[in-house]
Order: C-alpha cells, then structure tokens, then sequence
C-alpha cells in the first residue's frame, strides 16, 4: 500500500475557500502543459482561452447565457448532492423540460394567443422536470432501486423521446426536412435584456433561484434537514427526520430546475425546439456543483468559469485552430482536480514506505 | 400487419441477421463484462464510455502506425486500462466519489480521444481477418456464424466463461465477491481491499479498451470522432439489466445487440415503430429490471451489489 488516508479531526474553512482555486490552478498548469504538446504557445493559448472572452463584450454576454442553465442546474443539483441523494439524470429532466414547455409553444403557433403563452411554458417545463425527476425517486423510496443508475438511464429515454418529437410530428413542414420545430411566436419566448446580445431575462430567474435556494439551505426547517441528513444520517434518523421524503423532496426540486432551464434555453437563447439543445448541460453542472463546493455563491462563480471553457475553447478553434476537444479534456481534468482538492480537505494523505504483509486469517 | 410480421421473423432467422448481431453485441459484452467485474468488486465506474472512446482511438492509431491488428487491440486494452488507472487512484487511493470521477473520465475520454484521433480520420487499415477453416467454415447456415468471426468474438465468449469460472469456481473469485458484500469484514479478515478493487477496476478498463478497439478495427476499418456512440453506457445498463450475473451478461448483450440492429431494419418494414422507440429500449428495460430486482432483495440473492459505489477507508 502507498498511500494511507487519515480522517481530520476538524475541516478549516481557509481550505475549504482555497481548494477549488488550487484545482483550478493545477488545472491551467496541467492545459498549459497539453497546450505545448500539440504545438501551441501556452501563454498565448490560456490568453485566448481564459482573458479575452472576458473583455470582449459580446463574448463576456455568450458567457452568461452559457452560465445561465449550468448555474440553475447546479444549484438543484447540490440541494441532492448536500443530502447524499444522486440525481446524475439532469440532462434528462432538463431535456423533459424543454419539449414539455414546447409542445404549448408549438401548439400555440400561429394563433393569436396572448402573453400567458411564456409563462405557461415555463410552470409546464418545470413541472414536467420535476415530475420526470420523481420517477427515479420514487423507483428508490419505494423499491430501492439505485437513483445514481435509474436517474442516467432516464436520459437516454428523454433524449430519443425528443429526437422522435422533433423529427416526426411536432418538425416545422417549412424547415427544409431540418429536424427542428417552427420557430416560436414572440409571445413564447424570453426577450433579449440588451440590445444586440442573446442575455435574455432567463438569466434573472436563474439568480432569483439561486437567491432563493441560498435561503431555503440556510433559513429553514428543510434546508436543516438537508444539510443534517447528509452530514450525520443516523442522527437525523434518531431525530425523526424522514429520509425518503427528502429523497423525493430534494429530486423534485432539482427536477423541477432542470426543466425550468430547458424550457428557458428553448424560449430564450435558440428560439424552436431541435435535437442538440443541450451541449451536456445537465453534466458539465455535475462539475460546477463540486466546483462550487455545493455552496450557492460558489456555484454561481463556477457555473460562470465553466461557461468560459465553452466561449474560450470556441474562441480558440477559430483563433488558433486549438480542437474543440480540448474543452472536454480540460473540464474533465479540473472535475479530477477539484474532487482530488476536497479529498484533501477530509483525509491527511500519508505517503507509506515499506509493505505490511496482509495475512488472511484463514490461511 | 402479418406481412410485415413474417418479414422481421424472416429476417430474425436469417444468416446476415445473425451475423450483424453478433459484431453489433461483441463490443457490448466485451465492455460490460470488465464492468461486471469492477462492480462485482463493489466499485462503479461510469467512465465506461470515457474509457472506450480512448481504446477506439488508441487502438486505431496503433493499428494504423503498425499495420497490425494484434498491436492495435492490445494498445486498445492499455489506453482503457490507463484510464481506469487514473479513476482508480482518485477513488480508491483518494476516497473520492466514484460517480463524479467516472463521469469525469467519459468527459476527459470524449475530448482527449478526439485529439487523439484527429490526425487518423480519414485513414484506413486492413480489417481484422475472419476465422476461415476449409470445411467448416463451407458449412451452409452454421459454417459462417460459428467459424467465420473475427478474434473479439471468439475472445468475448472466452473472457465471459473465464469469468464465471473465476467468480464462482475459484477462491480468489470467491474472495472479490467478498470484497463487494461487506468491505468491513474482508479488511477484518485481512483481505487487501483496495488492492483487489484496483486490480478489478484495472480489468474492467482494459475490456473496455478492447470493446472500443474492436469498433474500428474490425466493425468499421476506420476511426471517427465519438465512433462508441453511447455504445459505453448502454454496457453499464446491461450490467445493471444482467443482475450482475456472467449468463445472463450473454443473453442481455445479444438482446440489446439484436434491438440496436432492428432499429434500422423495422424502419424500412413501415410497421410505423419510431426508431426512437427502439433505442430507448435497452434504457427503459433496465430501469425496470433494476425496480423489479430491488424488489426481491433478499428473496433471492440478486439484488445491487451490497457496497456498490461505497467508498471505503481502512482504518489501520
């Protein structure tokens, strides 16, 4: 055995703060590195990648409309994660969200229908996400099934129940035999905050959601129980807190995020309803919520930094012809790095020389 | 109706049915029986699609540079089992949790595999050969499906009868199980418990290296960007489906091989199925697979793996 973990007795807040800065900084490094590898000037790479977007205007708005579903999602996310519920189906109550949402945008099309259109979309998206969320959920309180299996093979359901939407009976006839829906009518979709970029008032509900979630963690009787079910299980048990219904609470409200976040993503940034609306949103937030140590504020801060990994590794094809790919690889080295970091944070690592013979008993 | 009913029970049991299902369930059974190691073991990779896409673009390059499918399917099996190292240092060594790093290794699988590959696309190798005997091989109906498959096929059955008769016929099989049952009482025991999950784990990355290197090595003779296709989870489903057990592994990865392949001939029949509707079946099959084993914990043994994705710290 090489290494050997201690539990610490007790966690310091300075290196709570510090772990995720210290991830994203091995991680740069780590890019950096690659950078050289396939033949590019790393200092000018990470400038592409990391400072432009950040003052060139109309990029610094993609940021933010990028951020907007990864922030709302996450925030869901870590309301679970914080209780040790696994909901890892995001990306399918997101999707869920979305064509539920839809189908009365698509159904409204062309009619004089009035402005309760939006609004109405958006209470469908997200009731349909909760209500998909719940299937998992209730799989687990009810029979025990694994939420952490039943919630990703969820996805793959919603995602072909979509791309058969879209191809078969809700595709545009005027689309050219693109598989897309008709674009919405003005009153079913999100308008644009400001003149010439695609920020839209999405953006807005999302920080409300975040707001008001800061207060339910921090404020209430259920963000409470939350937090102590996850930290001290038994002793919730022993204090009369019910487990399952915080399964089914915590999947429930995550769900109903994820949906909210479609159906905005579809009223807002793109406008119809088409097969790839999602660049794995609902699993890019997975990393922002660790990123954000499950804390509202961080959450925030790391939905918007791995919102510039999309702009920045898009930027940087067109600039310096660096592969798209790259953006995979680098948001899958930081998720390595941020959950090496809080392992840091729970256990003192110890280097062990010399082998201990481990003898069976039996033998 | 019947028509078309007698069409697709022809086409069942036709030659180049089976045929196309077997090459279609060889990556499937490869990848999920590595997988159903790993978690036999009472550790949960969901990097299995990470790991496959990588073998796919390794063993490509490999093969395409050395012009040798041997040398392509073995650098397969280390790029997977590579990757299945990184995951094992953080889970096992690091404690962290098994379910965030196995979905950061598809997500650093996806990227690094497409820089990888981006220098091959567009290449071409010679094909692994098919097995040619002179008279069986002849042989009408039989002759081709049983003597005329590749290596990965023959290797796939091999590996899933070598694990069953590793699981269950022998001590050290008998000790894994043990592992995953209660990680507690086998440290107590002194059984190195970290180690065993690693050697596991390490296992289940090069099946899936191997599953991913079979795809362009002998299904298509090139390699494209994201080529596994969700191939990576529909094996983690299969696992699940399977109940963790070696036969039924078989039979499931020639069902879902079977469904992926009819979902493209049930389009041309016009019995107005959706594509979808196949595809999203392997996926709604298991979740109910996965309910109705949960329900008879107990009953008959059957149920999740007792520490699935627990992580475990040995106290010393």
């Amino acid at each position: 055995m090489l290494l050997a973990l201690e539990r610490r007795a007790e966690r310091s807040t300075a290196i709570g703060i510090a772990s995720p800065v210290i991830a994203v900084a091995l991680t740069l490094a780590t890019v950096a590195v690659l950078f050289a590898i396939i033949g590019k000037n790393p200092i000018e790479a990470l400038d592409v990648y990391f400072l432009e977007p950040l003052l060139d205007p109309f990029s610094l708005g993609e940021i933010v409309v990028k951020a907007t579903p990864l922030v709302m999602i996450a925030i869901g996310l870590s309301l679970c994660y914080i209780a040790n519920v696994w909901n890892i189906g995001a990306e399918g109550q997101f999707l869920v969200g979305a064509v539920a949402g839809s189908w009365l945008a698509v159904r409204t099309n062309g009619t004089d229908a009035g402005y309760w259109v939006l609004p109405a979309m958006l209470v469908l998206g997200t009731l349909a996400g909760a209500l998909y969320a719940l299937i998992p959920a209730i799989c687990k309180v009810r029979f025990g099934a694994s939420e952490i299996l039943t919630s990703l093979m969820l996805v793959y359901v919603a995602y072909y129940g979509m791309d058969y939407l879209v191809r078969g009976p809700w595709r545009d006839p005027k689309g050219l035999n693109f598989p897309t829906t008709a674009p919405f009518d003005p009153v079913a979709t999100l308008p644009p905050l400001f003149e010439g970029s695609r920020v839209h008032s999405g953006t807005l509900i999302a920080l409300m959601v975040v707001m008001l979630i800061a207060v339910m963690l921090g404020r209430t009787i259920m963000g409470f129980e939350i937090r102590l079910v996850g930290a001290a299980p038994k002793a919730a048990g022993f204090s009369g807190f019910n487990a399952d219904r915080l399964v089914l609470f915590t999947f429930a409200i995550s769900g109903a995020l994820d949906g909210l976040a479609g159906i905005i993503e579809v009223a807002g940034p793109i406008g119809y309803l088409q097969p790839d609306i999602s660049p794995g949103y609902g699993f890019t937030a997975i990393i922002v919520a660790f990123l954000g140590r499950l804390n509202p504020i961080g959450i925030l801060i790391a939905g918007f930094f791995l919102a510039l990994t999309f702009i920045g590794g898009e930027n940087a094809e067109i600039a310096m012809k660096v592969p798209l790919d790259l953006t995979k690889v680098f948001q899958g080295i930081l998720l390595f790095y941020v959950l090496a970091c809080d392992s840091m944070i729970a256990y003192r690592v110890r280097l062990i020389r010399g082998v201990r013979k481990a003898v069976p008993a039996n033998a | 109706m019947l028509d078309a009913l007698g069409q697709i029970l022809g086409l069942i049991f036709s030659v180049n049915f089976i045929l196309t299902v077997i090459t279609a369930s060889t990556p499937l059974l490869l990848a999920a029986s590595g997988e159903l190691v790993a978690e036999r073991s009472g550790v949960l990779n969901l990097g299995v699609e990470g790991m496959m896409i990588m073998g796919a673009a390794c063993g490509f390059a490999a093969a395409y540079v050395s012009d040798s499918t041997i040398v392509g399917a073995l650098c397969g099996i280390l790029a997977g089992a590579a990757m299945a190292a990184i995951f094992a240092f953080l889970t096992l060594g690091l404690a962290v949790n098994q379910v965030a790093t196995g979905l950061a290794l598809t997500i650093l699988g996806t990227g690094l595999s497409g820089l990888i590959g981006a220098g091959f696309v567009g290449m071409r190798i010679t094909p692994a050969p098919q097995l040619y005997l002179p008279v069986l091989t002849g042989l009408p109906v039989v002759g081709r499906i049983l003597f005329g498959q590749d290596a990965f096929v023959y290797f796939s059955f091999a590996l899933i009868i070598g694990i069953w008769l590793f699981l269950y016929r022998t001590r050290s099989g008998l000790i894994l199980r043990a592992v995953c049952d209660n990680h507690v009482s086998a440290h107590a025991l002194g059984y190195p418990v970290l180690k065993i999950r690693m050697l596991a784990v390490l296992f289940g990355g090069g099946c899936a290296g191997l599953a991913g290197a079979f795809l362009p090595l002998a299904y298509t003779p090139f390699f494209i960007p994201g080529m596994t296709a969700g191939r990576g989870w529909i094996a983690l489903a299969l696992v699940v489906f399977a109940s963790w057990r070696p036969g039924r592994l078989v039979a499931g990865a020639y069902l879902f091989g079977a469904v992926t392949f009819l979902q493209l001939s049930v389009q041309g029949l016009g019995l107005g199925i959706p594509p979808q509707v196949m595809s999203s079946l392997p996926y709604l099959a298991t979740v109910v697979v996965l309910v109705l084993i949960s329900r008879t914990r107990g009953a008959s043994g059957s149920a999740a793996p007792a520490s699935l994705g627990v992580v475990f710290v040995p106290d010393r």
